[in-house]
């Protein structure tokens, strides 16, 4: 049966365009792939192509018109042992993909932030452990639970970490499951990620989180949204971990942190612990689950110690954040070694008569709106404390979520403490007037309580 | 029609059986007719954005899967409708991906750019140039973690060798000895680019020279001498000597994507490609030669193949739109 040839769209934004000429005459036989015409769009000449093979047997819009529609009919191409000049075939959804009866806007993103239920307290056994004990211990557990887990990054193994965090895996794991890369951030992100598609648990360590900016193409193009672009078939079980923000007197290269950089994308989860215990608890977590997670680490705390539970049970869920000092005048959230500023403000304030509450937030993404809006509703104010810098920071995101979801229980506007919006200094005098300090939370908290 | 390529024919004459040939054939045609498809559908507005055909380098992927184990895993580029179908993924669900239909490989999420199949060991797909090579080493590291005797093609052109990343992955397969066999389908043009005015240096497959990392330059128009190349690298992958590079010279027919004029290059070359190199013609031409089969069989195959692009044409406009609910799942595993 006859077919229409239709005036093609050569470019995702062509409507309509001039056909320059035909190469082709009526009568002429042709076979897939021969250039029957060509177009002129507003950007350039190009060429049609022949689909099907037969005899082109009209021509119905001539050489040299401008200005035709995509999908009009151009010629009709009958085969070989066809009559001329018969009807062509009925077009048969020819037209282009009508969306479905347009909704009104996109449907609305699943409002109800339903928050993991509250962890059970932990009452088993506790020992002292500094933070950087409590991470190692929680890869090794989850390395001799699950054969798939393995550690890969930069000294990880024969050195024993650039931070010791690693210390004595490879001797229990050996060098099959702990693997030294090259300084080759790029590349060891790409091929986790990878190993991740294979089936394996990766837990990549970056040094520290500056040098994952060489590799934050593979951490979001390639682990983040591949779940999505697949359908749902595709996951990337992967923990990219290791130290984020100001270390000490190291300038500005390796002083960000990238809280929210990695808290913007939908598809990674965001981990930023403070205690050892935490640490611990949500690494685990961390490493059993099936998506992509950021863990941001602080070298400041690894030296620190906490009680951490010695139950290789033990776990903190993902996305629940924790009341680390109740109160009822204002409401402090922070993360990582803020939280430990914000302790210090607290008990400023609480000598001036101001009952702070403070929020570990713990994790970033998923965040726990529920306990944050739940605080706020009872004191009524809200300081973000972050050592990031301020624009589209941490804190940021909380004073549009207090405004959407806890607007008329606000008796002041939200303050953000946060990093100077600077390049961190070297100086020891001018960075340490770059990074919050517990008078700046002290000072933020006052003025939101009209002190 | 091609002028036959008569030294080809006596050459491997004896190693491929005509069966084996029929079958090349068949999957060259497959991937040539569902391409010239998909830029007819993508002309009446039915596929958008971003639309890369494989016209042209269909030796490249059929060669290489013909030499594949059930095990091997592949991963490529944007430009990878062809290496689907050669892996077995269902022509109707890679077509109704690219009309971004439910029934798509990706429930129409992913299009043209991004599809998979775990089932075919197919990982994609992938949009940033170079990419997919440090994810090829990384399923390459997993083959071998897992020890499962499997090897990762990582396919990447002429355009990607250019990235840094594509050497970090050179470096760590050689250094840990990972199953991945690199094959560059050098097709000449990085987009609008030639490889003279990109890439240094003399032949591209010398570029893991430096890491120790064999390297094979072939005539990747020629599905028969691809399939050749492809089981040396493989052997040599799979008995645990590490990575291979194959760089396959090949040929685009068509632009970059569809709204690439295509004018960096004359027509003249476009057609004497065609005339002379195109590896479905020369490979019709050697089946007729050598009475492997004859022109009725021939075109009863091509009618088939006609039958399976029209039904998944069918397939991918009447499958409906996703709904849209689905905007809101797999962003996460465990929400």
């Amino acid at each position: 049966m006859p077919t229409e040839i239709l005036m093609p769209a050569l470019s995702p934004t062509m409507t309509e365009g001039k056909l320059a000429k035909w190469l082709k005459n009526a009568g002429d036989s042709v076979k897939a792939g021969d250039i029957l015409a060509e177009i002129e769009t507003d950007k350039a000449t190009m060429e049609v192509e022949a689909v099907d093979e037969g005899i082109l047997d009209r021509i119905l819009v001539e050489g040299g018109t401008e200005n035709v529609a995509v999908n009009t009919p151009i010629a009709i191409l009958r085969g070989e042992d066809e009559a001329a000049g018969a009807a062509p075939a009925p077009k048969k959804q020819a037209t282009p993909a009508t969306p479905q009866p347009a909704p009104t806007g996109a449907p609305a993103a699943p409002t109800v932030i339903t928050a993991p239920a509250a962890e059970p307290e932990y009452t088993g056994a506790t020992a002292t452990h500094t933070v950087r004990e409590a991470l190692r211990d929680a890869m090794a557990e989850e390395m001799r639970r699950d054969p798939k887990v393995f550690l890969m990054g930069e000294e990880v193994a024969e050195y024993q970490g650039a931070y010791k965090v690693s210390q004595g895996l490879l001797e229990e794991f050996g060098p099959k499951r702990v693997i030294d890369t090259p300084i080759t951030e790029h590349g060891f992100a790409g091929l986790g990620v990878g190993a991740a598609f294979g089936g394996l648990r990766p837990i990549v360590e970056f040094m520290t989180f500056n040098f994952a900016m060489q590799a934050i193409d593979h951490i979001i193009n390639s682990a983040a949204k591949t779940l999505y672009m697949s359908g749902g078939q595709m996951g990337c079980p992967i923990v990219f971990r290791g130290p984020n923000g100001a270390a000490s007197r190291v300038a500005a290269q390796h002083s960000q942190c990238y809280a929210s950089w990695y808290a913007h994308c939908p598809g990674l989860k965001v981990i930023s612990p403070y205690s050892a215990a935490d640490a611990k608890g949500l690494l685990k977590s961390a490493i059993r689950n099936p998506d992509p997670v950021i863990f941001l680490e602080n070298e400041m705390l690894y030296g620190q110690t906490f009680e951490v539970p010695t139950d290789p049970e033990f776990v903190i869920p993902i996305g629940k954040a924790r009341i680390v000092r109740p109160g009822k005048h204002v409401t402090i959230t922070a993360f990582s070694k803020m939280v430990a500023v914000s302790l210090a403000a607290a008990d400023i304030l609480a000598k001036e008569g101001i009952e702070a509450e403070v929020i570990d937030l713990r994790t970033i993404r998923p965040l726990d709106t529920d306990t944050i809006v739940s605080s706020v509703r009872k004191t009524n104010r809200l300081v973000s404390v972050e050592e990031g810098w301020p624009f589209a920071g941490i804190g940021s995101e909380l004073s549009a979520l207090m405004m959407e979801l806890a607007f008329d229980d606000l008796d002041a506007p939200v303050a953000r403490v946060h990093g100077a919006d600077v390049p961190l200094p070297y100086a020891a005098n001018l960075e340490k007037l770059a990074l919050p300090q517990p008078d700046w939370v002290v000072d933020a908290a006052k003025r939101v309580c009209y002190r | 029609m091609a002028k036959s390529a008569p030294r080809t024919a006596s050459k491997a004459g004896g190693q491929v059986s005509p069966t084996e040939l029929l079958q090349f054939y068949r999957d060259m045609l497959l991937i040539r007719r569902f391409e010239e498809k998909a830029g007819q559908l993508y002309g009446m507005g039915l596929i958008g954005g971003f639309c890369h055909l494989y016209i042209g380098q269909e030796a490249v992927v059929v060669g290489m899967q013909a030499a594949a184990e059930p095990q091997d895993s592949v991963v490529t580029s944007y430009r990878d409708h062809g290496h689907m179908l050669a892996c077995g993924m269902d022509p109707k669900g890679v077509m109704a991906e690219l009309t971004g239909r439910r029934g798509g490989y990706s429930k129409g999420k992913g299009g043209s750019m991004h599809m998979f199949s775990r089932e075919k060991k197919f990982y994609g797909g992938h949009g940033i140039v170079g990419a997919q090579v440090p994810i090829g080493t990384g399923l390459g590291f997993a083959h071998k973690y897992n020890e499962d005797k499997g090897v990762n093609m990582a396919y990447f052109g002429d355009g990607a060798l250019n990235q840094g990343q594509v050497y970090e992955s050179f470096n760590m397969a050689a250094l840990w000895k990972l199953p991945v066999v690199y094959v560059i389908e050098n097709n000449q043009y990085a987009m609008g680019t030639s490889v003279q005015r990109s890439a240094a240096g003399l032949k591209l497959c010398d570029r893991g020279a430096a890491y120790g990392i064999p390297g094979q330059q072939v005539d990747g128009m020629d599905v028969v001498k691809v399939k050749e190349a492809a089981e040396t690298a493989l052997a040599h992958a799979r008995a645990g000597e590490g990575p291979f590079i194959l760089e396959m010279k090949t040929y685009r027919y068509r632009g970059h994507s569809m709204s690439d004029p295509a004018k960096y290059r004359t027509k003249e070359e476009v057609s004497k490609m065609r005339q002379d190199h195109d590896p479905i013609d020369r490979l019709r031409e050697r089946l007729l030669a050598e009475k492997a089969t004859d022109e009725a069989a021939l075109k009863n195959i091509d009618r088939e193949i006609k039958d399976v692009v029209s039904m998944a044409t069918e397939f991918a406009q009447s499958s409906p739109e996703p709904d849209p609910s689905e905007l809101w799942t797999d962003v996460l595993v465990e929400a």
